[in-house]
């Protein structure tokens, strides 16, 4: 039975890592439609990955070992929070000893390693991107806590798992502070992942890129390493908010039937987000890089006030 | 609708009012905080809707309906003339430290809590908790009036202010009497009209809307 466990959390994994650049290309094959584009297809991801492993890398002579080791950091720890977040089953073993705030902090490990490695090159550029990835962390994470918080206190644990058996419970109906937590939550999630009005993924214009600008001097299969991380950070934390705010479909056993038409519902799920993204992205312009502190501000303000929702209102 | 599921639709109703009040204490434009002031007054009107069903008082439901024809209807659409009329509405207010007003809003929901728990905790109506929050949006209300420099979020500022004293009214006692409600119903409408003639009157003498001008209104020694 323990074995059955472990066989569920690896296929869970590998679904991820396949998943990911399929979501990708919905994203970026929706936002073609809608700006009239012709898309290069579903598919293109796994193509550009493949074409980058293929490729050779190029290692600038002063790179020390920060900047080799960062991408298979990054994908490790990509692939290890993709191990702690229900998205198929409740019952994962290494769910059990990692809860929320492990989460944030394995990607707050990557982030980290990221800003090191564009520091390390010593190109103006990396050191941009940094210094303003940091900035971003900086107003993104205490958001990210506090929205995670308020979550927690509803269900008064920060284990994923608990937090989603409480909703299954059916205690939490109409929560005002669940309605603040995932505004927030929302809100930080297009922070953290660099979509639009933060960073724009699909841009390499010196002025405006944040995290192109730390990866600019990767090449090879390091690149594919971060940019399929990227991916799958994507799908993660869109995976993590539905399991915190929408968790209905997920797997309560580890019956085979109940996992299969949790991933049937995980596909419509992202599917359904990606449209959503896709609307938020082609209606916003990119957000000027001071006018940050307000966005991320309002993330605060509003995991805040969920917070003192729950204390005042129920 | 069983009393539980109103009671829990009231407090998210009452969350949703606080969240206009922070809305409008961030927007920067003109048209964009007079529809922040009819969401919050479309919320109280159902809240005060919802809190008459749950009590079994029937002149909520008149003062649900004033709340709808008057901060949902009337008031924001004079609002809207005054803002076309005075050619302000592609005016983007210059707003000071907007994070820092933000903190500051926070800071006075946490006081309104600490003020009033003692006040919820004697209080027996299913209303109690949304005590807090109407003394917040108060507050805010007021902490607009302080922070804004242009006459018409002043004024914005001001009617919310209003709409959390009614709020305040709907849970702590369940609603003024309705001759009272009526009174300051009237009381609004004048308030509008005579608001309306002084931001003519300010627009002609300052050429803007920005009360800061005022300072120029000392006489020369």
């Amino acid at each position: 039975m323990k074995l059955y466990k472990f066989i569920i959390e690896f296929l869970q994994v590998a679904i991820l890592l396949g998943i990911a650049p399929a979501f990708m290309g919905w994203v970026r094959m929706l936002k073609c439609w809608s700006q009239g584009r012709t898309s290069a297809g579903l598919f293109q991801p796994y193509r550009d990955i493949i074409k980058l492993f293929s490729k050779d890398v190029l290692l600038a002579d002063n790179a020390s070992w920060i900047f080799r080791f960062t991408p298979y950091l990054v994908f490790g720890t990509v692939v290890l929070a993709g191990g702690i977040i229900p998205m198929l089953s409740l019952e994962l073993p290494i769910a059990s000893t990692a809860d929320v705030i492990v989460l944030v902090g394995l990607f707050a490990i990557a982030r980290f390693f990221t800003a090191l490695a564009g520091m390390d090159i010593g190109t103006a550029f990396g050191g941009m991107g940094s210094s303003r990835e940091m900035t971003i962390a900086s107003l993104a994470e205490p958001a990210m806590l506090m929205a995670i918080f308020t979550v927690s206190l509803a269900s008064k644990s920060t284990s994923l798992s608990q937090m989603v058996h409480v909703v299954y419970s059916g205690q939490s109906v109409l929560r005002p502070s669940l309605a603040f937590a995932l505004f927030a939550f929302v809100l930080i999630a297009l922070a953290e992942t660099g979509r639009i009005p933060v960073d724009n993924p699909a841009t390499h214009l010196e002025l405006t890129m944040i995290h192109e600008a730390m990866i600019l001097e990767y090449s090879g299969r390091h690149l594919a390493l971060i940019e399929w991380a990227n991916m799958m950070k994507l799908v993660l934390f869109i995976m993590l908010g539905a399991a915190v705010f929408a968790p209905w479909g997920i797997a309560q056993t580890g019956d085979l039937t109940a996992i299969l038409a949790a991933f049937l519902i995980m596909l419509l799920k992202l599917a359904a987000v990606g449209f959503v993204l896709v609307i938020i992205e082609t209606g916003l312009a990119k957000m000027r890089i001071f006018r940050l502190t307000e966005f991320l501000g309002s993330a605060f303000l509003l995991a805040t006030l969920g917070m003192l929702s729950f204390f005042i209102l129920e | 609708m069983d009393l539980n599921i109103a009671a829990q639709l009231n407090s998210f109703l009452a969350a949703f009012v606080l969240l206009t009040a922070f809305g409008m204490l961030v927007q920067r434009r003109m048209f964009g905080l007079v529809h922040l002031f009819m969401w919050q007054g479309l919320f109280l009107s159902i809240n005060t809707a919802i809190v008459g069903f749950v009590a079994g008082k029937h002149h909520l439901y008149i003062s649900s309906v004033l709340t709808l024809s008057l901060k949902v209807i009337l008031l924001p659409y004079i609002l809207h003339v005054l803002i076309r009329r005075l050619k302000v509405h592609k005016e983007v207010e210059v707003v000071e430290n907007i994070p820092m007003t933000m903190l500051m809003g926070i800071a006075l929901v946490i006081f309104s809590y600490y003020l009033m728990s003692p006040v919820s905790q004697l209080s027996t109506l299913v209303t109690r908790s949304t005590l807090a929050v109407a003394l917040a949006t108060v507050m805010i209300g007021l902490l607009m009036m302080i922070t804004r420099k242009h006459a018409v979020s002043q004024i914005i500022g001001f009617l919310a202010m209003e709409n959390g004293l009614f709020f305040a009214a709907t849970s702590a006692t369940y609603g003024m009497p309705l001759v009272v409600e009526l009174g300051v119903a009237l009381d609004i409408l004048i308030a509008a009209f005579i608001f309306g003639i002084f931001f003519f009157h300010i627009s002609t003498a300052f050429d803007s809307l920005d009360v800061d001008q005022m300072a120029r209104l000392k006489e020369e020694d």
